[in-house]
């Protein structure tokens, strides 16, 4: 029988109180952008935020909630932009969007930071979240397309760096039931032949860091063929599809190369407003399942298909609350089948 | 002809490279304070933050003059965001809360939730306002149909493309009204082409709305900025415009090369002083960067502005970056009559390198 989770990418917008006050207090400037070094008023309110917004999946009711990754500046190069071996330079472009993050240049050896576990230790401090906490990290591939490296010299080894880093940073984690590896370079920057195979084996490296059940989500797309291909041979427990962007592709890749036995639906719109019921994410639901031949995957995570920091926070809320109501349904009409 | 119109009559040289900006200027700190009070309802009413915008609009279009700029624009002083300020005089948008661009740096990005209509003038009284206490001509920027269609949420049409062509329409009937109040020189602003260079075609399409119907002495400007210009080069030559205004300045005019094959046959306005950078050029740099342009067009077809609105700035540095930019072009203009400048040899040199 099918297990559905309502859950997220993560990389939520902060509370609108606290991109105020966050604002004030760190400046608006390049270099006013988080260190890793925050204290005080800083650090106190990250806390407050962090707990706000695990409050809001709560009672939203998904099955996963995440740490929120409020203090992700850059968004997925965080984990770079705040380690002693970085420098952080120009403000350049986040992918194709009106977005930006500091560009960083590793310029030293990636050692261990712990920077991704202090923030999940203060979400593992918080009340009822212990069975459905969810980490989240950039891919290793993405966290590499999103640099520049100026100490390892070579695509392949700054990639295997980059692995061994996250790695370390992941082995520190507190306990959690999932990880999600987000890693949308996959698709919008493929890599080319004989890198994709590395890329697969640094998801994978990066997969056996952890007991939780590892989702490698991919959006903006569908992933090349061969890419996809890889990805599957990644000890992962599942891979995430952007049904919004693309499904056609993405339902092509399952149907011609199948997928693991669990399996993640980008089914929300993460980058617009309009956000679509629960009976619609329902029926979405059910429209995979009943297209792949195999059928019958062991878990279904239904998600947002990107971040979610795009999005004011009165439609965030919106769209959780409609992913979990979609997986109830979901889970509901699942049961009927069953019991018919 | 059409741009001599903007030669001022006091011009002290033969040649003329026209000076100008790309819209937005630092505000002064007493009409944010004034925004605030006003929006928060302490104290100051419709009226009261009228009386300021207008204060704020003369006070900056003087300072334009004052820096020697051939055509000024009031700095924007009554617009709070490119894209917001449009979206709350378009029917059909809805706001929801701020969204990230970067860092701590937030905009209150709308979501199109019906067909977009044109109601109100948006900027009609800005131009009028501004025309009357200017004494030079004014240029008036605009956010192009395909940013504002971008950089919302788009809830209800098929696809950007559907909206930014309507959104077109209704760009074409604001410059036909700005034209009826007498204004010559638009700017269309399209930063977002930067972002999906792909979509130049849409920009295209968009475009030929936009000018439908508008007389021919009427000058249109396309602003773009940050973006791979390689990706949009040479197809925006084919966009009914006259000139094409890039930043290049920020990236040490390492994409000029770009614009060189094939020939450039727009008005080329050219970035030659950085916006990203808090220290006010030198004249001689600054000459350095007008004589980059004349690699690519002839001083006739060549105007010369910051790289993009200078709102973040601090005012100093902005007013300091554009006197010594019209100072600059005064200097590349004279040495040009004087013949020590050879902007012929210029172009060619550029056609021999690009030809290597």
């Amino acid at each position: 029988m099918t297990e559905f989770v309502a859950t997220t990418p993560g990389v939520f917008a902060l509370p609108d109180w606290a991109k105020d006050r966050l604002g004030s207090l760190k400046g608006h400037q390049k270099e006013d952008l988080i260190d890793g070094e925050e204290t005080g008023e800083i650090a106190d309110a990250y806390d407050e935020a962090r707990a706000e917004v695990a409050d809001w999946q709560a009672t939203a009711g998904l099955d996963r909630v995440v740490e929120g990754q409020l203090r992700w500046d850059d968004m997925l190069a965080h984990p770079l932009c705040v380690h002693d071996a970085v420098e952080t330079r120009g403000i350049v472009r986040y992918y194709d969007n009106n977005n930006f993050y500091r560009e960083p240049a590793v310029t030293g050896e990636l050692t261990f930071d712990g920077d991704l576990a202090d923030d999940l230790d203060h979400l593992a401090a918080l009340d009822g979240v212990a069975a459905s906490r969810q980490a989240v990290v950039p891919g290793p591939y993405s966290l590499s397309d999103l640099a520049t490296d100026e100490f390892y010299g070579d695509q392949e080894e700054f990639l295997d760096a980059i692995a061994e880093f996250l790695t370390g940073e992941i082995r520190a984690f507190p306990d959690c039931e999932t990880l999600f590896v987000l890693e949308p370079s996959l698709v919008t920057s493929p890599p080319e032949d004989g890198l994709d195979e590395r890329a697969s084996d640094a998801i994978d490296q990066v997969a056996g860091a952890t007991d939780a059940d590892v989702v490698c989500h991919t959006y903006w797309g569908a992933l090349e063929e061969k890419v996809h291909a890889h990805l599957l041979d990644a000890d992962i427990d599942a891979v995430g599809y952007d049904f919004v962007t693309n499904h056609e592709e993405n339902l092509y890749n399952i149907k011609e190369y199948g997928t693991k036995d669990h399996i993640a639906l980008g089914l929300a719109d993460g980058q617009n407003t309009k956000v679509e019921d629960g009976e619609t994410i329902a029926e979405r639901i059910e429209w995979v399942t009943e297209s792949v031949p195999a059928g019958g995957f062991e878990t279904i995570y239904a998600t947002t298909n990107t971040e979610l920091f795009y999005l004011p926070v009165n439609k965030t809320k919106e769209q959780l609350a409609a992913l979990a109501e979609g997986v109830a349904l979901a889970g509901a009409d699942g049961d009927e089948e069953v019991n018919a | 002809m059409m741009r001599e119109q903007f030669r001022p009559d006091d011009h002290p040289n033969e040649q003329f490279i026209l000076s100008t900006v790309v819209g937005s200027y630092p505000k002064p700190k007493w009409l944010d304070r004034v925004r605030e009070r006003y929006e928060e309802s302490e104290g100051f009413d419709e009226a009261n933050w009228a009386e300021a915008t207008d204060d704020a609009s003369r006070l900056i279009t003087h300072e334009h003059e004052r820096a020697g700029l051939d055509v000024v624009v009031d700095g924007e002083m009554r617009r709070n965001e490119m894209v917001e300020y449009f979206a709350e005089r378009i029917e059909g948008y809805e706001f929801n809360g701020p969204v990230k661009v970067w860092g701590h740096n937030y905009f209150d990005k709308p979501s199109v939730v019906e067909d977009v209509v044109y109601d109100d003038s948006w900027l009609v009284e800005e131009f009028e306002f501004t025309d009357d206490v200017a004494a030079r001509p004014v240029k008036v920027p605009i956010t192009g149909p395909y940013t504002l269609a971008s950089w919302c949420f788009n809830e209800s049409y098929d696809d950007d493309r559907a909206l930014a062509l309507d959104l077109a329409d209704l760009v074409n009937e604001e410059i036909g009204k700005l034209v009826e109040a007498g204004a010559r020189y638009i700017q269309i602003d399209e930063p977002a082409l930067a972002t999906t260079p792909d979509d130049h075609a849409i920009v295209g399409d968009c475009l030929d709305r936009i000018v439908a119907g508008l007389p021919e002495d009427v000058r249109i400007g396309l602003h773009v900025c940050y973006g791979d210009y390689s990706r949009i080069y040479p197809e925006i030559l084919d966009f009914p415009i006259d000139e094409f205004d890039v930043e290049l300045a920020n990236g040490d005019y390492e994409q000029l090369d770009v614009f060189k094959e094939p020939e450039f046959d727009l008005d080329l306005a050219l970035g030659v002083t950085d916006v990203h950078v808090a220290e006010v050029e030198s004249v001689e740099a600054i000459e350095a960067n007008i004589e980059k342009g004349l690699e690519i067009v002839p001083p006739e077809r060549l105007t010369v502005s910051p790289d993009c609105g200078v709102k973040l700035l601090p005012r100093e540095v902005a007013y300091g970056k554009m006197a010594n930019m019209v100072e600059a072009t005064r200097n590349v203009e004279r040495k040009l009559d004087d013949g020590e400048i050879d902007a012929r040899a210029l172009r060619e040199g550029a056609t021999a390198s690009a030809d290597d």
